[in-house]
């Protein structure tokens, strides 16, 4: 007898227990986007955070969000990318590897240092601390901040300005965030013609500060033939979209702030 | 227990350099620079043209808004142009640029006294207002902004800020010496703000002659008393003394206002006394030029857009043989470090420290990894660690560094990092988090709009 109730009073929790489950079950789903978890069984899973997210998972549920790109993990490369991209829809081919591109020419060579700036060596540091490092306004720090941020060791700073070496950068724009004078910009790899300045002054204060600076002479704008330079009155910048990369802008440039001048060189050979 | 608050640093004083010398009035030669932001606020608009002709104490530039601050010529000449120049912050900033004609001619009426007696409360701060008085702490914050709080009979306490804590600096110290009665007699206009408020002298005790001199002035005067503080860093700091005067701790998204306190520099109140009973407006202070790096160290009235070489240079230059590696507006602790001495003075600076040695460049080269040894928590005068709020900051952390670490609190006093036996550089890593905190607020806050 005690043993039929027991089984009984078991029986009955059994059953109420498992309605509960059934309906908290029901009640706190949340829909997954079951490309998420596939995007996820395709990276690599090391979590190293190369893509510029907090991990693996992070990317993934980037990706599927439409906040990255399918070929955002740099350990994966091409393969992954492929597969990524047949999951979301896209050809990974279709878009192109952006790469970082440091706007600023300002070796210690053209311009010259200024202040006395010690203290911490960090770019951020300095821009707060107020004490001009360089005698250019706009110009790169040469801290190397971008350096200590970029996890692929692909930034380093030479003769006082940061370069990016373009095949180990795998585009993931940390350094665009950290830069504080935002010289650095994300531009497609292909793209050789760039103009390697930001100082918005004009002619006679760029040319005080640094003989490399844009001077805005617009002569380049004058040679582009399908309208790619932008030009805001005293400072150029290319358009990737609209280049088609002839390089004749980086020829004429007169102060040689614009790299590419090769491809035009190549043309007329 | 002498009255001071919990935690703080005890650095050199080192104002045996320039403590005796009595104020000297410093006329400049040439152009003079009034940048249009000397103030935390709005940057005033300009109101004169170029050859336009301006005397002392005339107003050159009006506040835009009402936090901001009016700006008054020093001197007597011609506006030679408005232009972007550089300023002690060694950003370019738009300049009103005067040429000096030498004879500091003043306005008409200028420092003729009056009866301020009868003044209202509303006459009281306009005239405040229009005489361009910022707080001469080293902030610049606008006097009258400060002195209108939401509820004026909420206010318990009116602390003249006499305690001048940086190292070096002692022209607060000799201006409470000889001009005790005018400081006293600001204060006392001020008081007449707040009618529920007790106006409290705080100086600190290394000052002796200075609290006499406040002590003989205050006598008489119904609801004003001296106190004497402990001799510590950061006691000068406004929520330092508060803690000291009414024993209240309050977050830094809170004013002092809203504890009942208003904490006005020694400074500050010899300006109010100067603009509401001789009409003068706010064009000089109080100012200490010292360091071991000069000559002769002294303490001046000057007027502002005088640029810092030109007072060097008419001071004495520097001593022969020493070459100046640190050049800081303000003291050492707090002060701004500067790259170029060809600026002009501002409103609110009370002190160019010139130093023969780097203490970062020194201090930079004996850097080593934290030793845990807790002192920066315990000269914390706000309660923060240091030790774990700069982990959190280096590695980037700030959710942590805001929420779990209060890291926003932090007052960059510098005490930690003055502390720290691992010459770890803290408070510029606050700084810089509270830096890109605000920024990343500001822009989450754009995103949403």
């Amino acid at each position: 007898m005690v043993i039929l109730i027991t089984t009984l009073v078991i029986a009955v929790i059994g059953v109420i227990v498992g309605y509960g489950l059934v309906y908290t079950g029901k009640k706190f789903h949340v829909e997954v986007d079951e490309r998420e978890a596939a995007v996820r069984e395709k990276l690599p899973g090391n979590n190293c955070g190369g893509c510029g997210f907090a991990g693996c998972d992070a990317l993934a549920a980037a990706i599927v969000s439409g906040k990255a790109q399918v070929n955002a993990c740099p350990v994966g490369g091409a393969a992954v990318a492929e597969e990524i991209g047949k999951i979301m829809g896209v050809s990974a081919g279709a878009v192109e590897r952006k790469v970082a591109f440091v706007r600023c020419k300002g070796s210690c060579e053209v311009t010259h240092n200024q202040g006395n700036y010690v203290g911490v060596r960090d770019c951020r540091s300095a821009a707060l601390a107020g004490i001009p490092v360089t005698d250019c306004d706009y110009g790169c720090l040469g801290l190397g901040t971008c350096q200590q941020v970029c996890p692929e060791k692909a930034i380093s700073v030479v003769d006082g300005v940061a370069a990016v070496n373009p095949r180990k950068c795998v585009g993931c724009g940390l350094c665009v965030k950290a830069c504080p004078r935002g010289l650095i910009e994300l531009v497609p790899e292909s793209q050789k013609v760039l103009v390697q300045c930001r100082n918005r002054d004009r002619g006679p204060a760029v040319k005080k500060v640094c003989s490399a600076g844009c001077i805005g002479c617009s002569l380049c704008v004058k040679q582009c033939e399908v309208g790619a330079m932008e030009f805001d009155g005293s400072l150029a910048h290319v358009d990737p979209e609209k280049c088609v990369q002839c390089g004749k802008c980086a020829a004429k440039c007169p102060v040689k702030v614009i790299t590419g001048a090769d491809l035009a060189q190549k043309e007329t050979a | 227990m002498r009255n001071t608050f919990r935690g703080g640093v005890h650095p050199e004083g080192h104002k045996e350099l320039s403590r005796e010398l009595p104020l000297k009035l410093f006329d400049p030669k040439g152009e003079m620079v009034f940048p249009l932001q000397q103030h935390i606020g709005k940057p005033a608009k300009p109101i004169v043209k170029k050859n336009d002709p301006v005397l002392v104490g005339q107003r050159i530039a009006e506040a835009d808004g009402f936090v901001s601050a009016h700006i008054v010529s020093s001197c007597s000449g011609t506006v030679k142009a408005i232009e972007k120049r550089r300023i002690l912050t060694g950003a370019l900033m738009e300049c009103i640029v005067i040429e000096n004609d030498g004879a500091f001619t003043p306005v008409e009426g200028m420092g003729q006294k009056r009866d301020a007696s009868g003044l209202s409360r509303e006459e009281l701060l306009r005239c405040i207002q229009d005489a361009g008085i910022v707080g001469l702490g080293g902030a610049g914050f606008p006097t009258h902004v400060k002195l209108s709080p939401k509820d004026p009979a909420a206010i318990r306490y009116l602390i003249a800020n006499g305690a001048e804590c940086e190292p070096y600096l002692t022209c607060n110290d000799q201006l409470m010496r000889t001009r005790a009665k005018e400081i006293v007699e600001g204060l006392v206009l001020t008081l007449s703000l707040f009618p529920n408020a007790e106006a409290v002298i705080c100086v600190e005790d290394n000052k002796p002659e200075a609290i006499e001199a406040m002590r003989a002035a205050a006598e008489g005067h119904a609801r004003t008393k001296v106190l004497p503080m402990k001799t510590k860093y950061p006691q000068g700091g406004e929520r330092s003394l508060i803690k000291a005067v009414a024993g209240v701790d309050f977050p830094i998204s809170r004013l002092p206002a809203d504890v009942g306190c208003v904490v006005c520099n020694v400074g500050t109140l010899y300006a109010i006394e100067r603009a509401v009973v001789y009409g003068e407006p706010l064009f000089s202070q109080c100012f200490t030029l010292t360091g071991e790096a000069v000559a002769h160290p002294g303490n001046y009235i000057v007027r502002d857009g005088t640029s810092f070489a030109e007072l060097l240079e008419a001071a004495g230059g520097l001593k022969e043989g020493v070459t100046l590696k640190k050049a800081l507006v303000g003291g050492p602790m707090m002060g701004i470090a500067i790259g170029s001495l060809d600026v002009p003075i501002q409103k609110q600076n009370n002190g160019l420290t010139l130093l023969p040695e780097d203490p970062v460049e020194l201090a930079e080269k004996r850097q080593t990894a934290c030793l845990h040894c807790g002192r920066c928590t315990t000269v914390c005068p706000v309660g923060l660690s240091p030790q774990v709020m700069s982990d959190a900051a280096l590695a980037g952390d700030y959710e942590r560094y805001e929420k779990k670490l209060h890291g926003l609190e932090c007052v960059q006093c510098g005490s930690c990092t003055f502390a720290c036996p691992a010459k770890r550089p803290l408070m510029q890593t606050f700084k810089q988090a509270k830096a890109e905190i605000m920024a990343n607020k500001r822009k989450e806050g754009g995103a949403k709009k």
